[in-house]
């Protein structure tokens, strides 16, 4: 069983994917079950009732009521056994314990936001303590995403105009991804992130340290790991092909038309403007999608971005 | 028997009409032209044109399958961008869904063979059924003008408020053409439920119906009543997008799983406008082939009723992660698995009739017995979903589009095409070559699974659905499920190559090649542009295969209640015989 387990279910690291995956079994071993009791029946009517000449007779069979009763009411018992283990998993799965850890998500098209207690935001990173039950607030600031881990075996979607949540305990310290299963445009399926479950004292070393390893580096380099941190790579490509959004190479410095027929300088104001409020002014030819930064990039990120930028040419 | 009075028997009332298996006139050249296709009111002709046009769409929509799994072969960009590959999904979904799946058996197979087993000239009002294939035509035009107006890139679902705020492309266009569809598909449902009820020829009650008419009058109640929810939901769509009113979009005060709620209360029904016409062609082949009374005609009859009934309150199991109560999940997920047992009831009762029968494999039956493995596996990966915890876990992966593709293409696709050539020499007047015919759906069930099989497995590894990109650990899964298309691509042409080859080069058929007791094949091959010269009487079930066959060719011919002319009576008279004393 732990060998087919393996086969056809990621690992099952929290703490109720163990009930999830006993009914995922059951319900395939008796559909097996029936399936090749229906399918060996069917080949051997076919063989043993195979048409011998055309003058054959058959028998007149209206119906057999004991028949129709019978697999009426042996699938009904089986259903029903389905329909209440599948109810008693997914209350476990809604019922978050008392004492759950909180953290806030925010969805955006495409990347995830985790705000944790003391205001810091990780972007598609998401650490939280093992062996602990951690519950995420959700809501999304444009479509509907959806948050999927399967090592946890749960999901829900991110709405925007309510909260919804989900809640896990990781058994053990480790890595597992995240996917947006709610369909959400350009780059859905770029849209994953990672839980890093660390132990507790581990997990609250990094929360009281989270942010300040940037402080260390060069403004550029810090630049560079916000870019690919944040995600802004997904649209902004750094090698001059066209993606969702203009590229990062050979911008700075350069005249940029904007969709009102305006020409802007791409210089450190018109770069800052675009991070904090991304609609103000919008490069012809591009969508006007990108989500506003502001809050989850300090002054200094911003300062790095724009030379990181620079050294793009 | 045959007589209604006792007292003064009637003989010559009703005779004996052995069908004609190569009539001079029939409904293919008694109008010819273009003009006589385009102005039609022949519930047949009419079919065909349908057929023409699912036919094409499936070819498209076929073609953009192809596409999708080539690009599947290797995560990342490979041969389509990003922005294609969504918009290419979205309209596989849609044109296979609206403009294949739903009216692929009503409309083409159905509009064919309804009147035909009704014993009647043609459907009640034979000027909307054109109107219907015209409206279709109108709804295919408005979407092909959005796919080239820069496409669609929403998924099938149109789920707000992405389709109504971010989506690019026409959405707008592709709405009203899915809108406009919809009143084809109500119209042809209208038709068959007042057809089904005051057409039958003399003798055809309720417990004489075939099968096949009690799925599609099933069928035709979930799309008048259905149908219209989706035209109310894309409207407020359009006057969301068009006019700036909050329905959906949050941002205005919409509330965006109502969306959801409308949309499933049309699009769950459908997917049972989609099986259930295919429900009844099994009934129908596997009883011929069978060469056996259909077992348990009441539960099979009534089961599609009650599937059509059940399936109005389970559109809430699309919405199982969506947000909404606790209590609305336990409600929908009980209701989903009552779906299950009348659909179980369907396939043990196809079994039962297969025991003791004299079975012959043709391709027809082979598809059927094909359908039978393939839609119980659909239908037990549907109990899967329907088990709340488990669907945490699968909702949205590929688990959940092999269970869909594994009913409607396993079970519809299979049951259609079973239908397709079951009916073909009554259409065309021509045989099929048999081998071939054999070797293609060998080969179509081989690539089936191939294609399907594995994407339950990635999928319950956790593989999202509607993934332009992917992880590399799911690449073998996604290699073998497009060689998997890709052969069921080759017996799809193989078919068609011998199809056509058939129409020109294929050997006359017999009016009943198969010697069914179905109405439809107590007519001419090919069928009078009227289809009866004499009014049918039935006195047998379509299913009576312990009775000779000499009894199912009844007919009045003095009272031919405008059928036919008086020509063809003295042609008949002259070969009959008094039927019954």
């Amino acid at each position: 069983m732990n060998r087919l387990n393996d086969f056809l279910l990621p690992p099952a690291k929290s703490t109720t994917a163990a009930e999830v995956d006993a009914l995922f079994n059951f319900i395939n071993l008796v559909s097996i079950f029936l399936l090749l009791g229906i399918t060996i029946a069917m080949i051997y009517f076919v063989i043993k009732y195979r048409r011998r000449s055309e003058d054959d007779v058959t028998p007149l069979i209206h119906h057999i009521n004991w028949l129709e009763i019978t697999w009426s009411v042996i699938p009904l018992l089986l259903v029903l056994i389905v329909f209440g283990w599948g109810y008693k998993g997914y209350t476990d799965l809604r019922t978050t314990p008392d004492d759950a850890y909180q953290v806030r998500v925010v969805a955006n098209s495409w990347f995830w936001e985790f705000h944790y207690e003391n205001g810091h935001v990780s972007i598609d990173e998401l650490y939280v303590p093992a062996e602990r039950p951690v519950e995420l607030v959700m809501r999304s600031s444009d479509v509907i995403h959806s948050f999927y881990v399967p090592d946890f075996r749960v999901k829900h979607d991110v709405i925007p105009n309510r909260y919804t949540s989900v809640w896990f305990e990781v058994k053990e310290p480790g890595e597992s991804v995240v996917f947006c299963t709610e369909y959400c445009g350009f780059a859905h399926s770029d849209m994953y992130a990672t839980v890093y479950a660390l132990e507790q004292n581990e997990f609250d070393d990094w929360l009281a340290a989270a942010g300040s390893d940037l402080d260390d580096l060069p403004p550029a380099e810090r630049g560079q790991v916000l870019v690919d941190r944040y995600g802004c790579t997904t649209c902004h490509s750094t090698d001059g092909s066209t993606l969702q959004g203009p590229s990062f190479q050979d911008n700075f410095g350069q005249n940029r038309e904007l969709t009102d027929g305006s020409t802007v300088v791409v210089d450190e104001n018109f770069i800052r403007e675009s991070i904090l409020e991304p609609s103000a002014k919008i490069a012809a030819g591009y969508p006007d999608i990108m989500q506003s930064f502001a809050g989850s990039l300090s002054d200094e990120d911003i300062d790095g971005i724009i030379e990181y930028i620079k050294t793009l040419e | 028997m045959a007589t209604a009075d006792t007292n003064t028997p009637r003989r010559l009332q009703v005779q004996r009409f052995r069908p004609d298996d190569n009539p001079k006139k029939h409904y293919l050249n008694e109008e010819t032209g273009l003009w006589s296709w385009l102005t039609t009111v022949d519930h047949k002709k009419i079919g065909l044109m349908y057929l023409g046009s699912i036919t094409l769409f499936f070819l498209v929509g076929g073609i953009m399958a192809l596409l999708l799994r080539t690009e599947l072969l290797s995560p990342a960009e490979s041969f389509v961008a990003a922005d294609t590959y969504n918009q290419i999904f979205t309209l596989h979904g849609a044109i296979m869904v609206f403009f294949f799946l739903v009216p692929s058996v009503p409309a083409a197979l159905g509009n064919f063979i309804l009147p035909l087993q009704l014993g009647c000239k043609d459907v009640a009002f034979p000027r909307l059924n054109l109107l219907s294939y015209y409206i279709y035509v109108i709804g295919a035009i408005f979407t092909l003008i959005a796919i080239f107006t820069g496409g669609v890139d929403t998924g099938w679902t149109f789920y707000t408020p992405y389709s109504s705020t971010a989506a690019g492309g026409n959405v707008m266009m592709m709405t009203f053409g899915v809108f406009i569809l919809g009143f084809s598909s109500i119209l042809t449902g209208l038709n068959f439920i007042v057809t089904i009820h005051r057409m039958r020829s003399p003798g055809l009650g309720w417990n004489r119906l075939p099968l096949f008419l009690w799925a599609l009058y099933a069928t035709s109640v979930i799309q008048v009543l259905a149908t219209p929810v989706l035209a109310i939901t894309l409207l407020l769509l359009t006057m969301e997008r068009l006019l700036g009113i909050g329905i959906f979009d949050p941002n205005i005060g919409g509330d965006p799983v109502l969306f959801q709620h409308f949309f499933w209360f049309y699009s769950h029904p459908a997917v049972y406008i989609m099986i259930v016409p295919g429900f009844g062609i099994v009934s129908e082949i596997i009883s011929t082939f069978s060469r056996k009374h259909i077992f348990g005609y009441w539960a099979i009859a009534l089961s599609s009723l009650a599937i059509a009934f059940i399936g109005f309150l389970v559109w809430g199991h699309h919405m199982f992660v969506a947000g909404q109560s606790s209590l609305s999940n336990l409600v929908f997920s009980f209701l989903t698995f009552l779906v299950g047992i009348p659909t179980g009831i369907k396939i043990f009762n196809w079994l039962a009739t297969l025991h003791k029968g004299s079975i012959d494999l043709k391709t027809p039956m082979l598809y059927i017995l094909a359908f039978i493995f393939l839609f119980t596996i659909g239908g037990f990966t549907g109990i899967m979903v329907a088990a709340l915890s488990v669907d945490i876990h699968l909702h949205d992966t590929y688990y959940v589009v092999a269970h869909f593709h594994y009913v409607m293409m396993g079970g519809m696709v299979m049951a259609f095409i079973g239908g397709l050539h079951y009916w073909w020499p009554k259409i065309t007047g021509k045989l099929y070559s048999e081998v071939w015919g054999r070797i293609a759906c060998t080969l179509l069930f081989i690539g089936f699974n191939l294609t399907f099989l594995p994407q339950f497995i990635m999928g319950s590894l956790g593989m999202p659905r509607r993934y332009f990109n992917y992880l590399e650990q799911f690449q073998t899964y996604h290699q073998l499920s497009t060689m998997g298309a890709y052969t069921m691509a080759i017996a799809f042409v193989i078919i068609a190559i011998y199809l056509v080859h058939s129409i020109f080069k294929g050997k006359n058929a017999t009016a009943n090649p198969w010697g069914s007791r179905a109405l439809e094949w107590q007519v001419n091959t090919l069928p009078p542009l009227h289809n009866f010269h004499h009014t049918p009487v039935i006195i047998n079930g379509p299913y009576d295969y312990h009775k000779p066959m000499a009894e199912f060719q009844l007919g009045i011919a003095e009272t031919h209640n405008g059928h036919g002319s008086g020509e063809h009576m003295e042609d008949a008279t002259s070969r009959s015989a008094p039927a019954d004393s």
